[in-house]
């Protein structure tokens, strides 16, 4: 289908504010009066606040009083607290406390003496899992909360372990197991039978922006400045952070300096400020959070020791899998990465018959959240090199043995055996081998220049990508202009434009016309879900095409009503509704909108639809009066999982005397659907790679295991890659084919594109060594010097937060 | 601990270097020297490292500058920043092994506001040091890199003494190399001391690395003509290809005549506390046709005595590697 928007780059509307600085984060905001607080956090892993004496701190003049977690909303453990009694990871907030300036905060905070009692702490899963191992929380050391895992004590027998000396991930008593099909016969049957043990490192999250936050009151209600990559979904959340209704809340997020994933929802801390600032007089109070606190309470990609046995046919085809993962999963809530993990193998492989196993494991490492990829993308480290490993011993190409078991439309996902909206993974798997010239420089695979090797490698990924029945908000004015109404967050991906052109598509609109409004909850935003889950372009073109084509609707009832005829006779174009039949005959937008206005009702939006969120209403209700308002939820069909895939391919060449390597070029494609954005597209598909090749080999995750110290608290420390350990080129590519059960046949991308390049490195530098698999992720110059030298790594196979 | 925000102090900004001596004198070990900052100010912000009063040696023209000496040699003052080291002409020309080791010291925007004399002065990296532990460099009584588990990937190969913490600096192994002279003033004036004698380790003194007192300033760093236009390698291993330290570095200075090594220097970096100078590599070498075999030698010669932690054996084989390659590939 041909468009006039979708498909084409614009100039996003805040670009030139953020590359001239006049884009204001929340860090950047002043207010008369405004003070500042400083968080006071644990030093230990695990303890117990016995007693806080902050007597001598207040009373130092500028210092103007403390907040402790007596005085914050509690929730039931292990929820993410505001700030606790009980810390239970290095850099946990206990308290804070607020001053005329930081500086006076962090001199008072050195006056608090706090009294702790030290308790059990463990950063390894399998040493809270061995009997009388540590518990991470005082009752319990399983929990995932999202895979309805509740806080629980869970310990294995002695003899689970015994095969760990052998480097085996022991398989005790399962937190959550499924199954489909005849694993045991697709085991027995296949011609090879791969049983590996792996781990994947935990990665913290070190978005460019930390999340500071600043705070007041002001008439009833609180104003909260935030570091957010959502903006409408987060204000419930963060509303019952506060302990407010969200109709109380002003949630300012015009701005992100990142979040992949770390800043989707709400997240606690954002309600200190908030609460300090009641607490003293609806005084605003800015937050600062630094570099260091943000590696404790920015949270992290939970990490894996897992085991896979992976049955292959003669020509590489997947028979069966049987996968058990245990997922480090902070000390908190965690997140469900280890089903997802499982599920995107399921489809990613189309495997016939699977059984899989897990247990989310308590550790005291900083709380566990999504990041990009949550699940799929430590898995496509796992697996993807183990699928060269057997196209090896199996004599199959390596392009091959991906592309007999890539998804299309027919498979099937998970545990429930679901379909999907769409899948076209052999197709991106066809574009990248031809683009890339798979066949020629394959064999260039191992060739040798003096101590430097080449490797090729592929890697593929899978994230799902869409969601549905969230609202749009479109708003026709009487001075011609389209304003779309957006709850999308600025994440930096400009999906909040990017799919506000659907609206503008639908209603034919030039885009010159077009306006965004965004960034601030005043500004009348519908419920919109957050930009996470690589679903924005999907479920955020699906409702404001909702909203688009309820105006359309009703511009066609004024058209009938004023000029005659029925809705169905006009047709629209060109700034105007006009009779199909007669063109010339017709009204202008903003006729139309001045009619609406007249009207009332339903075209001015003081009438909505009872199935729009309570959000939306109230933001139908605030722009009521101003023009024709389209409004409405997006009740399309949606059924199956949104499958988003992409293939990277990648080239290396490799020093094996220094463990050091050179990108020589990487090429990604991706199977989003419609291409709604082009130079968005490629950026995240670079982008994507970047931070790809970050989690491959370069970002760190590391704890004293004896006292609990995180080793990476700063940027150089946990390493991700700079812009020299990139490619020399990079390239990408889109299947471009859309989505029939998306509008404009668009879904998402954003996290599949890190998955695939990841891999792809990953399996590269196997290819130069030879076939080494090191079956953990990250692999470091270290590792590879000693693959390269033929020594031992230094770490056990299970061991964990060493990278 | 609380992070990002300084404690107050006093702050000197000097205009002559005997002033800035006078003030280091009168105010000993309450007083820190204060050059690019990038060291200095992460220890401040840490609220680690606390001193009372700072003094600023930035307004110190005379500390900047690469000179000509009447020998041939050059002088360079110690607030000189990396960027000039490695784009000066003058450096390229001559010792281009110290341009190298400069233009691979962190990234670009650092090394703007590096300087020399901060790259060879700053202290060591240890995670554990860094973080505020009460371990022995920090004055206490406990090393918690050399544990049984101990997170020590980085740390050294040789010279542990309670500490086994490593230099981190990538200029310093080059002097070392090119045998500079570290120009140091105090209130009784200047004195030269070489640079293989600067460094100490944590047998000498445990909360150094150099022999810099409370008091002292280095003002430049003496480059003699011996190693001018020599035969130089320096080559950096670091996880990340910019902002990062090293894992092992390498510098050699060779004179080659026909086919033979007729002398050579040669100093390891981030295997030992101090620029570890390899004397049996060069005994090794010199007088030998500088060739693979030569080069093997030189680097299975480097590796020996080496006594590696849990994490950090494949340094053995990386030092060895980047001998083979100083020899070989120089």
């Amino acid at each position: 289908m041909a468009y006039d928007l979708i498909g084409t780059d614009f100039t996003p509307p805040d670009i030139e504010a953020k590359v001239t600085g006049r884009a204001r984060y929340s860090e950047d905001f002043r207010r008369d009066g405004m003070i500042f607080l400083k968080l006071l956090t644990s030093p230990m892993p695990h303890a117990r606040v016995t007693n806080i004496d902050a007597s001598e701190a207040l009373a130092m003049p500028g210092v103007h009083g403390i907040l402790t977690a007596d005085e914050v909303p509690n929730f039931p453990e292990p929820q993410d607290p505001i700030l606790t009694n009980e810390p239970v990871y290095v850099g946990e907030p206990i308290l804070a406390v607020a001053a005329d300036t930081e500086e006076l905060a962090a001199d008072a905070l050195e006056r608090i003496r706090v009294d702790y009692e030290e308790l059990p702490f463990t950063v390894d899963p399998l040493q809270s899992l061995f009997p009388g191992g540590p518990n991470a929380r005082t009752n319990g050391n399983i929990a995932d909360l999202r895979s309805g895992v509740d806080l629980q004590e869970l310990k294995w027998t002695a003899a689970d372990f015994a095969a760990v000396e052998e480097g085996q991930l022991p398989e005790g008593q399962p937190a959550g197991e499924w199954s489909y099909g005849d694993v045991d016969a697709g085991l027995a049957d296949a011609a090879l039978v791969l049983d590996e043990t792996f781990v994947t490192c935990g990665n913290s999250h070190h978005c460019m922006e930390p999340r500071s936050a600043m705070a007041y009151w002001e008439n009833g209600r609180c104003h909260l400045h935030a570091s957010s990559q959502s903006q409408s979904f987060p204000v419930p959340t963060v509303a019952r952070y506060i302990g407010i209704s969200p109709e109380e809340l002003v949630f300012i997020a015009e701005y992100c300096g990142g979040g992949f994933g770390s800043k989707g929802a709400g997240y606690p801390i954002m309600a200190v400020p908030a609460l300090m600032s009641r607490k003293l007089n609806n005084r605003p109070v800015m937050m600062r959070i630094a570099r260091n606190e943000e590696y404790s309470i920015g949270t992290a990609r939970p990490g894996f020791q897992g085991r896979i046995r992976m049955g292959f046919g003669a020509d590489g085809r997947v028979t069966a899998v049987d996968l058990y993962i245990v997922q480090e999963n902070g000390p908190n809530q965690g997140f469900n990465d280890w089903q997802s993990a499982a599920d995107a193998v399921s489809l990613v492989y189309t495997v016939p018959a699977m059984r899989f196993r897990g247990v989310p494991v308590l550790t005291n490492t900083p709380p566990r959240a999504p990041q990009r990829g949550p699940g799929q993308n430590q898995i496509a480290e796992a697996v993807e090199p183990l699928m060269d490993k057997a196209a090896s011993e199996l004599g199959v190409d390596r392009l091959a043995i991906r592309r007999i078991n890539a998804p299309d439309s027919t498979a099937r996902y998970g545990a429930n055996q679901g379909g999907v909206t769409s899948a076209h993974l052999g197709d991106a798997l066809d574009i990248g081998g031809e683009q890339f010239n798979w066949e020629e420089r394959k064999a260039r695979s191992g060739q040798r220049n003096g101590s430097k090797v080449t490797g090729l490698g592929i890697g593929t990924a899978y994230h799902s990508a869409g969601g549905s029945g969230f609202d749009g908000l479109v708003v026709l004015r009487p001075e011609g202009k389209l304003h779309i109404h957006t709850g999308v967050g600025n994440l930096g991906t400009y999906s909040h434009t990017g799919t506000s052109r659907a609206a503008a598509e639908a209603l034919k609109c030039d885009w010159a016309d077009c306006v965004v409004v965004r960034g601030d909850s005043r500004n009348h935003l519908p419920w919109n879900l957050g930009q996470f889950g690589s679903n924005t372009s999907f479920t955020m073109t699906r409702s404001n095409w909702a909203a688009a084509m309820d105006a359309v609707a009703k511009l066609k009832e004024i058209a009938a009503m004023d000029l005659g005829g029925e809705p169905d006779d006009y047709d629209i174009g060109d700034h105007r509704v006009f009779l199909k039949d007669n063109p010339e005959q017709g009204m202008s937008y903003q006729a139309a909108a001045e009619r609406a206005i007249e009207l009332g009702g339903k075209y001015s939006g003081h009438e909505v639809a009872e199935d729009l969120n309570p959000m939306t209403s109230a933001a139908a209700a605030g722009v009521a009066g101003t023009g024709l308002v389209g409004v409405a939820k997006d009740n399309m069909e949606h059924t199956g999982t949104v499958a988003a895939l992409a293939a990277g391919f990648i080239e290396i060449e490799l020093d094996l005397e220094t463990g050091k390597y050179d990108i020589v070029d990487y090429l990604g494609v991706a199977d989003c659907g419609t291409v709604i954005h082009p130079a968005g597209l490629e950026t995240q598909v670079k982008g994507g790679a970047v931070m790809g090749f970050g989690l491959a080999v370069s970002e760190r995750h590391i704890y004293d295991p004896q006292i609990g110290l995180p080793g990476n608290i700063g940027l150089q420390q946990s390493g991700p890659p700079s812009y020299l350990d990139t490619a020399a080129t990079m390239t990408s590519a889109a299947v471009d084919i859309a989505d029939p059960q998306n509008p404009i046949g668009a879904k998402g991308i954003g996290e599949p594109v890190q998955g695939c390049a990841a891999a792809a490195l990953l399996s590269a530098i196997s290819d130069a060594l030879g076939g080494y698999y090191f079956n953990r992720t990250p692999v470091t110059a270290d590792m590879i010097v000693n693959a390269a030298s033929g020594q031992a790594q230094s770490h056990t196979p299970l061991q964990v937060n060493t990278a | 601990m609380s992070k990002d925000m300084m404690p107050g102090f006093e702050l000197f900004q000097p205009d002559t270097v005997d002033g800035a001596v006078d003030l280091l004198g009168r105010y000993g070990g309450e007083a820190w020297a204060l050059a690019g900052g990038n060291d200095s100010l992460d220890w401040f912000k840490d609220r680690v490292k606390r001193p009372q009063y700072v003094v600023d040696l930035s307004g110190l023209d005379e500390l900047r500058g690469i000179r000509e000496m009447d020998d041939g040699g050059i002088e360079i003052g110690a607030m000189t920043t990396l960027t000039a080291i490695e784009s000066s002409a003058l450096i390229q020309e001559r010792y281009s092994i110290l341009s190298d080791s400069a233009r691979r010291v962190a990234s670009p925007q650092i090394r703007n506001a590096s300087t020399i004399g901060g790259n060879v002065l700053q202290d060591t990296r240890c995670w554990y040091y860094r973080y505020g532990v009460d371990c022995y460099r920090a004055g206490g009584n406990e090393c918690y890199a050399d544990t049984p588990e101990g997170q020590n990937r980085e740390h050294c190969l040789w010279g542990a003494d309670r500490c086994i913490a490593v230099s981190p600096s990538d200029t310093a192994p080059a002097l070392v190399a090119l045998d500079a002279r570290m120009v140091v003033r105090n209130a009784d004036g200047d004195r030269e001391i070489p640079a293989e004698e600067f460094f100490i380790g944590p047998d000498i003194d445990i909360e150094r690395m150099t022999v810099l007192e409370p008091g002292d300033v280095l003002t430049a760093i003496r480059i003699p003509a011996d190693w001018a236009g020599a035969t130089f390698y320096f080559e950096k291993v670091a996880d990340r290809n910019t902002w990062d330290f090293p894992l092992v570095n390498i510098a050699a200075a060779m004179v080659v005549e026909g086919d033979t090594v007729q002398s050579i220097r040669i100093v390891a970096g981030a295997v030992e506390c101090i620029p570890r100078r390899l004397t049996a590599v060069e005994q090794a070498v010199t007088g030998q046709p500088k060739n693979e075999e030569t080069a093997a030698v030189a680097g299975q010669t480097a590796i020996r005595g080496a006594t590696p932690f849990n994490f950090n054996h494949f340094k053995i084989p990386l030092l060895q590697n980047l001998v083979t390659r100083a020899i070989r590939d120089a």
